[in-house]
């Protein structure tokens, strides 16, 4: 073993970064969550408060209304982009003639700007000049008005979310299933075992810790999104699709309710950590040290 | 398995690239369309492009040193992330550092912080704290670089580690029995084996940068302003200009284009966030 003085030299760049960068910056927000504040006020001050945000927080329906928006946007997206995933993921895994230009074409959405994704997706469903409520309206009769339907609204931020997001599950999953082994299948079949079977029994087993490693990501980066709802929606019509983040967003900028932001983001911060951890330890780390 | 006709599987992945690729085309139709058109009847079908909105952004000389701002943060930015990230993840997995797990952890907690909140002190930061006399951090490129790692930084260090670690312990050992100083090890032969996963992260974590807004929105002004915070200087009182803003779009996307279509091979094998072996 090298010395671990070693070892620090080759961390301390990443922790000085974080630290002035994310520490300190998260420390403040700490420090203000306890105050009642709004910078853009006549009357600027910051007044301590206590706990009183924090107990604020517990009976604010807003607030609940947003995490309860949340977790059934994460649930939805994240399950469709499993399943979708999946599905594409096991298509790639034949050859057929042009699979790397097929593959190719499916990643594009991944590189776009989630800011530019809220706006061509505004451009495409926005009554009047959208062209996909113009179409649905044409050829089925249904009417689609995303500004006014809290169902629409929230259908079109998920599908949004698969589009853009589901070629990350798809080649995360490729990458899985390309490393498993052919052994226990030709076993399988061997004894008969049908695909059903199979695929419950084996495959799902041994591609499990990409699966949740895809989830820990989703759900990280869905907890946080603001850009594309923002510039769809704005979070509306009402609050059907005003996600934490959106929500924080609008405590702090329209409202300029700084204090109260503060403690929800915390709380929020607290509530990611704490079940992305749950995830880590459970699914992730006996794995990787096992294996 | 049972053995399809191939023409199955173009027709079916013709679907999916349509599917996938509207939204992109659309982007494109907004783009090429003068902005009275643009509250007519939508048309699936492109007829007579209008090439004005192209002219005006090209023409744009703000724009276009939006455009080098963002190279300049971006790859400024993926260079240092992967670097920094290569050497944290050689530390993780060489040396027996107690608590070494829990900062690898507490690392990607960066990642989760909702960002409306952080834009504040992050300001006051850069302009109260992080200055030396009338030099501030605010608005600066560099500025703007080391921000973006504490999303980019967590995120090359998870997705490099399972790399890292698949590097056999016993290279290193073997090279220090014939006398290389510790930095040769990292850089001559860890580094080296290490190429498929940092082309990875250096990709992802451009295109991360690449595409980023809200932080540079709040915290630039001027000097390093990036492109898609020029995106959002076309939403106006006076309403949006909708066409401008695509084509906008349309330069934003064609730089990640090249970039990523540079390394597709690679991706599969190192996007595997620690999940997989191999």
């Amino acid at each position: 073993m090298q010395s671990k003085r070693l070892g620090w030299i080759l961390l301390a760049p990443t922790l000085v970064i974080l630290f002035f960068f994310g520490v300190l910056p998260f420390i403040y927000v700490v420090y203000v969550s306890f105050h009642s504040w709004n910078p853009f006020a006549v009357n600027p001050e910051m007044v301590f408060n206590g706990a009183d945000n924090f107990r604020k927080i517990v009976f604010d329906a807003a607030f609940l209304n947003s995490v309860g928006v949340t977790v059934m946007f994460v649930f939805f997206a994240v399950l469709s982009e499993l399943i979708l995933g999946y599905f594409l993921a096991q298509a790639f895994m034949r050859d057929f003639p042009g699979k790397a230009i097929f593959r190719t074409i499916h990643t594009l959405p991944l590189i776009m700007a989630p800011i530019i994704v809220g706006s061509v997706w505004k451009l495409m469903t926005t009554p009047s000049i959208g062209i996909i409520p113009h179409y649905l309206d044409e050829w089925f009769g249904i009417t689609m008005n995303i500004g006014t339907s809290a169902t629409a609204a929230f259908a079109t931020i998920v599908l949004m979310d698969i589009w853009h997001w589901t070629p990350l599950v798809t080649l995360t999953l490729i990458a899985a299933l390309v490393s498993l082994p052919s052994d226990p299948f030709e076993q399988a079949q061997i004894d008969g075992a049908g695909k059903r079977q199979m695929f419950w029994h084996i495959t799902l087993p041994m591609i499990a810790p990409a699966v949740v490693a895809t989830v820990f990501i989703r759900l990280m980066d869905a907890l946080r999104t603001v850009d594309e709802v923002w510039m769809l929606t704005g979070g509306g019509p009402g609050s059907a699709t005003r996600f934490v983040g959106v929500h924080i967003f609008k405590e702090v900028f329209p409202k300029t309710n700084y204090g109260y932001g503060s403690t929800i983001s915390v709380i929020v911060l607290y509530l990611t950590i704490v079940s992305c951890w749950l995830l880590y330890v459970t699914m992730l780390a006996p794995r990787s040290k096992k294996g | 398995m049972k053995k399809q006709s191939p023409i199955v599987g173009i027709i079916f992945w013709s679907l999916v690239s349509v599917l996938t690729l509207f939204p992109i085309y659309w982007l494109f139709v907004i783009s090429v369309k003068p902005a009275v058109q643009l509250f007519s009847t939508p048309e699936l079908i492109l007829s007579d492009p209008y090439w004005g909105n192209y002219a005006k952004v090209w023409g744009d000389r703000l724009l276009r040193s939006y455009m080098l701002n963002s190279v300049i943060i971006s790859t400024g930015n993926a260079v240092i992330c992967t670097v920094l990230g290569f050497f944290a993840c050689y530390a993780l997995s060489r040396f027996n550092m107690s608590g070494k797990e829990s900062i690898f952890f507490w690392t990607i907690t960066n990642r989760m912080a909702p960002p409306a909140v952080f834009l504040l002190p992050l300001f006051l930061l850069m302009t109260q704290v992080y200055s030396v006399g009338e030099w501030r951090l605010l608005d600066t490129r560099i500025g703007m670089i080391l921000v973006y790692c504490t999303f980019n930084l967590p995120f090359a260090i998870w997705t490099l580690r399972p790399t890292v670690d698949g590097i056999p312990k016993e290279l290193d050992e073997a090279a220090f029995v014939d006398g290389a100083s510790a930095w040769q090890v990292i850089t001559k032969i860890v580094f080296p084996l290490c190429r498929p996963g940092l082309a990875v992260t250096l990709i992802l974590t451009w295109v991360f940068a690449w595409n980023e807004y809200l932080l540079a929105a709040t915290l630039t002004n001027f000097n390093a302003r990036t492109l898609t915070t020029g995106l959002s200087e076309y939403v106006t009182t006076t309403g949006t200009e909708w066409g401008v803003m695509a084509t906008i779009s349309v330069f934003t996307l064609i730089p990640a284009l090249i970039v990523f279509g540079l390394v597709q091979k690679h991706i599969v094998a190192g996007l595997t966030f620690g999940a997989v072996k191999g």
